[in-house]
Order: C-alpha cells, then sequence, then structure tokens
C-alpha cells in the first residue's frame, strides 16, 4: 500500500497550479452561457485585446460542430496551433462539469504543444441556465448573457447568473429595440450575485470588450504573483 | 513494492468497485463517443428497439469481445504493452486507434485518480498519448482488486450501453425500451464476458497471439466515414 506517495509522474492532477515539469501552468478561464449570447465574440475580442501581452490558447466545446474553433481560425484572432476544439456528445454541460477528462486534455496538449502558455480560455457550447464549469477544470468562470434573452434571466438566477465569477451582458445595443431595461438587469443582478461582479457589453464597438479583458487582466496579474 | 492491486483483498473478490468503474458517470469519456451508432441512425440501420438490439448484439461478439479479452488479459496481469500492440494488430481502422488511445487516456486519468498504484504510473510513463482503452481498464480493474471478469464484464457492458445511450439522444427512442434491449443482451453479456476471461487468462501463458481477434468491418468503414463528417453529435 502506498496511497501516500505523489502518482503524478507523468500527467497534473486537474486543479495543480503546477505543471508536471514543476513550471507555473497557465490561468484557465471558463466562459459559458446560452445559446448565442456572444461567448466566441467575447473569446475572440479577448483574444485580439490580449494577445500582444500574452500567450493565449482557447478550447472550445461545440455541440455538434467545430463552428465555433472555425470562427476564431476564419478570423485569425490566434494562430490555428493555439485553438482545439473538443467535442462533447450533445452534452456540453458534461464536458465542463461532470466529465472534464477531454477538456483537461485539449489544455495540456495546448500547453505541451505552444506552451508556455500565460491563459487558456475554454469555452463551452451554448447550454441553459444551470451549466457551469468544473473547478478541476477552470480557475474562474465568465457567465455570458445577452440584453435579447430576456431581461428577466438576472431576476431568474441559477447557477450561472448566481455564482459565475463575472457576469456579462452582452449585446447592450440591441436594448432599446427588444425593450430590455439595462438598469433592471443591474439591480436584479446585484440581487442574485452580492458583491461579484457584472459587467455590460456591447461587441459591435471595437472597445466594447474593454471591461471583460480588464478584468481578465487582474485575473491573471493575480495568478502569476 | 506493491505494485498491483493496493486496495485489499485477493484479486477478482472485489465487488463495490466494479460498480465505481462500470458506473456510467465514471468521469473517463465515454459521454461523447457512439460507438458507431450514430453512423448506423444515419445510414438508417438503426430505427428503433430491434434494430439497436440487433446493432448492440453484433458489436457485442464483434469488438466487444475482443476488447472484453484484452481487458481480462490486463486484468489477469499478462504485460500492457504487448497488449497495446494486440489491440493495434486487432484495430483496422485509424479513427477507431485514434478513439481507443484517447478514451485510454482519458480513462488512465480517472484510473489514476481512483486507484492510483505503479501499475498504472508504468502504463502512463509509458504511453502518455493514451494506451487502447480495454488495456488501461484491465490494469485499472486489477489496480481496483478486480479480476479478468469483472474487466470483461465491464468492456463488455460499454461495448452496448454506448450505443444504447447514444441512440436515445439521437433518435428520441424510449430511454425505457433502450434499457429494456440492454436487460435482454445481459445472458448474452454474461457469456461473451466468460469467453474472454478465460480468453485473456491463456494469453497469460500462451501469448496475446491467442486473445479473440473478431471484428466487424462494417463498424470500421463507418467510422472512418463518420471521422471526416463535418457535423456531428459524436467523437465517435
Ligand atoms: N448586436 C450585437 N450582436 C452581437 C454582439 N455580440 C455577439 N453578437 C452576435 O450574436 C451572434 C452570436 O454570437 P456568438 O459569439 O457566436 O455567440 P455564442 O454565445 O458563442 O453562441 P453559441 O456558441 O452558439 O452558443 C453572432 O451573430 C454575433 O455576431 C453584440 O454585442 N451586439
Ligand atoms: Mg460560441
Amino acid at each position: 500500500m502506498h496511497l501516500d506517495h505523489s502518482h503524478d509522474t507523468t500527467t497534473a492532477v486537474s486543479a495543480d497550479a503546477a505543471r508536471p515539469d514543476g513550471t507555473r501552468r497557465a490561468l484557465r478561464i471558463g466562459l459559458g452561457g446560452p445559446v448565442g449570447s456572444g461567448k466566441t465574440a467575447t473569446v475572440a475580442a479577448l483574444c485580439r485585446a490580449l494577445r500582444d501581452t500574452f500567450s493565449i490558447a482557447v478550447v472550445t466545446n461545440d455541440i455538434y460542430t467545430r463552428e465555433d474553433a472555425e470562427f476564431l481560425l476564419r478570423n485569425a484572432v490566434l494562430p490555428p496551433e493555439r485553438i482545439q476544439a473538443v467535442e462533447t456528445g450533445a452534452c456540453p454541460h458534461t464536458a465542463i462539469r461532470d466529465d472534464i477528462s477531454a477538456n483537461l486534455e485539449a489544455v495540456e496538449d495546448l500547453e505541451d504543444a505552444v506552451g508556455p502558455l500565460d491563459l487558456i480560455l475554454v469555452e463551452s457550447g451554448g447550454d441553459n441556465l444551470t451549466a457551469t464549469f468544473s473547478k478541476g477544470l477552470v480557475d474562474a468562470q465568465v457567465f455570458v448573457i445577452d440584453v435579447a434573452g430576456g431581461d428577466d434571466i438576472p431576476r431568474k438566477g441559477g447557477p450561472g447568473v448566481t455564482t459565475a465569477d463575472l457576469l456579462v451582458v452582452n449585446k447592450t445595443d440591441l436594448a432599446p429595440y427588444v425593450g430590455s431595461d439595462l438598469g433592471r438587469m443591474a439591480r436584479d443582478a446585484q440581487d442574485q450575485r452580492g458583491e461579484l461582479p457584472v459587467a455590460f457589453t456591447s461587441l459591435t464597438s471595437g472597445e466594447g470588450v474593454k471591461p471583460v479583458a480588464d478584468w481578465v487582466r487582474a485575473r491573471l496579474a493575480a495568478w502569476s504573483a | 513494492m506493491d505494485t498491483t492491486s493496493t486496495h485489499g483483498a485477493s484479486p477478482g473478490a472485489a465487488r463495490a468497485a466494479l460498480l465505481v468503474l462500470a458506473d456510467g458517470r465514471f468521469p473517463a469519456g465515454g459521454h461523447a463517443h457512439s460507438g458507431g451508432a450514430e453512423a448506423a441512425v444515419k445510414a438508417g440501420r438503426i430505427r428503433e428497439a430491434t434494430d439497436l438490439a440487433a446493432f448492440c448484439r453484433g458489436r457485442l461478439h464483434t469488438s466487444g469481445l475482443t476488447s472484453a479479452a484484452l481487458a481480462a488479459a490486463a486484468a489477469a496481469g499478462a504485460d500492457p504493452l504487448a497488449l497495446d500492440e494486440a489491440a493495434d494488430a486487432r484495430t483496422p481502422s485509424p479513427a477507431l486507434r485514434a478513439t481507443a488511445r484517447k478514451l485510454g487516456r482519458q480513462l488512465m486519468r480517472a484510473a489514476r485518480a481512483a486507484w492510483p498504484c505503479d501499475a498504472l504510473d508504468a502504463l502512463a510513463a509509458a504511453r502518455p498519448r493514451g494506451a487502447h482503452q480495454p488495456v488501461v481498464l484491465g490494469v485499472t480493474a486489477r489496480a481496483a482488486g478486480l479480476g479478468p471478469e469483472d474487466a470483461a464484464h465491464c468492456v463488455a457492458y460499454e461495448s452496448v450501453g454506448g450505443p444504447a445511450t447514444a441512440v436515445v439522444r439521437l433518435l428520441g427512442l424510449d430511454p425505457f425500451e433502450a434499457t429494456a434491449v440492454l436487460a435482454r443482451l445481459a445472458p448474452e453479456l454474461d457469456q461473451v464476458a466468460r469467453r474472454a476471461a478465460e480468453a485473456g487468462r491463456r494469453a497469460l501463458t500462451e501469448g496475446p497471439g491467442t486473445l479473440p481477434a473478431a471484428s466487424a468491418p462494417l463498424l470500421d468503414i463507418t467510422a472512418q466515414a463518420h471521422a471526416a463528417w463535418p457535423v456531428r453529435l459524436f467523437a465517435s
């Protein structure tokens, strides 16, 4: 019997901050949220805003295509070897929460292939309001909703809205057209989340992702401190 | 140093460990794979429960038996690297080889967290990109205090349980019907597992060349085609 000594000679245990060779692994941030809320657009904008300063890679979890990975490739936000798609068997929430093995492999392969990396963004395929990331996979998570999905989503709560480290309310440019009350969304979000931050974004403008990028920068500073 | 069964009782005496290992929630990546069922559904070969039963029966007696015997041999203590080569020789489709190694690597991660031991560490170090899943499963079973029959049962059950779950998602098949299909296959599953366990034990003395090499050419062919589909729900 030898349960006490280390068996981690070739792979890091999921949440370990160090890689098997002793170097610090990349900060991993998950992005989840309902279908079409702007997760891929946020990932793309974050890559553009941060790629000159940090070494970044992306893992996508599509539901039945490689759509997200291909969007990122088409838009050349990162070189192709920095983008990996994980297949989820129709269940992104399983792949990001209940059985994270394929995602862990993807992040480790990226570190091996193009590392050292500062940041890995893991996008979940669009799912429901209960889909959150396992702590064994990511260090922090962003939940992206949009104003067009209904301004009562923050009030409805759910684990994504309530517990994500950052809540992003995207597509604020559409609020006037869909009759969404941004003030009400902000108040409801605060009721659900207390001190946890909320960012309102519109990614149609160039600088739109700034509040999210600033939050990621602060996380990166804390991670490498 | 103890390199085999880490957790007590004589090999094969454990039972609860088998439930943990065979549980569909065991986090080893299986949920993203249909075992060829997605291609069969698309081709119209699986439309209802009777088709699912025929598909599962075919898979069980071909690749199911072959995989179960590899797992049994590993659980009996045969050299996992020799078994890994034997698995390659029995897997002509490059897509299915890649899938087997990918799933083997995923299982390895869960296994090392659940039943840490030198045998798993050694196999992980020798095959960092993953050994064939049935081989990893056999070594895992041994680490968990399970025997060749247990490993064979686990793999034989996976060979039909995966497609059944996938077809529920793909066709909206009644989940009670899908479970009934599996229940009716149970006696055949037991037979296949027994054959596989015998073959696994024999391989211990006579070498992996004696292991069954049953295969299903249509599964190999459709797996190759499926791997190239641009839009699909399952990875295989
Ligand atoms: N008007 C407006 N449209 C946006 C904004 N952000 C994203 N979109 C559009 O919304 C659509 C969906 O955006 P994606 O980034 O693909 O959304 P997603 O959350 O990744 O979607 P899934 O991965 O399919 O769940 C696209 O057509 C985007 O161009 C925004 O701030 N304003
Ligand atoms: Mg997307």
